[in-house]
């Protein structure tokens, strides 16, 4: 990056990209939110030092994962339940439902099989799958060798490709 | 990876998308935090106009560019971010002030506008030039030449159509009511016909 990038650039290209890692790491929540706000207020400093050839992405989505555990040492420090999924529709399963609901209904399906991942897992699927992050990075930022990551990320899609959620989603 | 891999990589990025509504929404709130941690160098919004969309940028000072769509966003961004910072960041939100003005002077109801105003991209003589033009009334014209001699430089015609043309706060700081001497539109950041609508503009409302 130059000097003369506007900070927005960033923004717009990776804002999408660091939310859907926040999520997947956190769940589609407010937490989300916060580590998605701290990861780019804390990078807008620094952005005029970074070395020009910096992969701005994978750097943004290092530090998503930092900020990812400050938001969740914070919520643990304020001792609030940890788990707390999107509302699951009231009248899930009853006929008669509208096809929203069902949507809804199959988002809480799939959130749930991401949040019942072991936490290793989840954040290599993350930091691979949305993130691009190449697996080095994943293991400095895990813990642990490249090739231990890309088995966390592996194991995780199996799990995944197990789930009846993800194994019915059409993905359409 | 495997088809079914690449099944579950799709599901995952469609169950984590987006919608723009929730990007915009915490793009404000960056913008809230930023400037509420002294770390903001300019904000900006773009406006519609009749004279096409308006890049507005702000620092904490006031008003510091006001550009039109064909000097091209981007450079303008980027000449923004290396003149006085590179905590560039746009809001749907902010600037809301500048924006109705620019509204109300495009339906004809605004003959001057009152914003703070942030002079630091010009300098000199060009800085002095642009500090007379909002003596120029509404609805009514100067020549460069008058201008040269308003601001005490009889000779620096030239320089005043420099001034003019190269003005970082255009339609605010009025330096489309300058023409040539011989009644010819001269040159305008935003083009001839711009220029030509905002006059024509101020002659129908003035």
């Amino acid at each position: 990056m130059n000097t003369h990038t506007p900070f927005e650039a960033a923004v717009q290209a990776h804002g999408a990209t660091v939310l859907r890692v926040c999520r997947a790491v956190l769940g589609p929540h407010a937490d989300a939110d916060d580590a998605w706000s701290e990861t780019f207020l804390s990078a807008m400093p620094a952005w005029p030092k970074l070395p020009e050839s910096t992969n701005v992405e994978a750097w943004l989505v290092r530090i998503a994962h930092r900020k990812a555990i400050d938001v969740t040492r914070r919520r643990a420090r304020q001792a609030v339940p940890v788990e707390h999924l999107p509302e699951t529709p009231a009248a899930a399963g009853s006929q008669g439902r509208s096809q929203s609901d069902a949507r809804s209904a199959e988002r809480h399906e799939l959130w749930s099989a991401v949040g019942d991942l072991p936490e290793k897992q989840r954040k290599a699927i993350a930091y691979r799958y949305l993130g691009s992050l190449p697996y080095d990075d994943i293991a400095e930022l895990l813990g642990g060798t490249a090739a231990a990551a890309r088995r966390s990320a592996a194991d995780g899609l199996q799990s995944l490709r197990r789930h009846p959620a993800f194994r019915d989603h059409d993905g359409a | 990876m495997n088809e079914q891999d690449s099944k579950i990589e799709r599901a995952l990025r469609e169950l984590t998308d987006p919608s723009s509504g929730e990007l915009s929404r915490l793009q404000d709130r960056l913008v809230a935090d930023a400037r509420a941690s002294g770390s903001l160098d300019v904000v900006y919004r773009l406006v519609d106009s009749p004279v096409g969309r308006l890049l507005v940028a702000a620092t904490s000072k006031g008003i510091v560019r006001v550009a039109f769509e064909i000097e091209g966003f981007d450079s303008v961004l980027s000449d923004v971010a290396a003149k006085v910072g590179p905590a560039v960041l746009r809001s749907s939100t902010e600037l809301e002030v500048a924006a109705q003005q620019i509204d109300a002077y495009f339906d004809g109801s605004r003959h001057a506008f009152d914003l703070p105003l942030d002079d630091r991209l010009s300098a000199g003589f060009r800085q002095l030039v642009q500090r007379h033009l909002p003596q120029i009334a509404y609805g009514s014209t100067q020549t460069y030449k008058q201008v040269a001699e308003l601001v005490g430089n009889p000779g620096a015609v030239r320089a005043v159509g420099t001034a003019c043309a190269t003005n970082p706060l255009p339609i605010v700081v009025p330096c489309h009511r300058v023409l040539r001497t011989d009644g010819t539109i001269g040159g305008y950041l935003g083009g001839p016909d711009a220029k030509r609508t905002l006059l024509d503009l101020e002659r129908q409302a003035a």
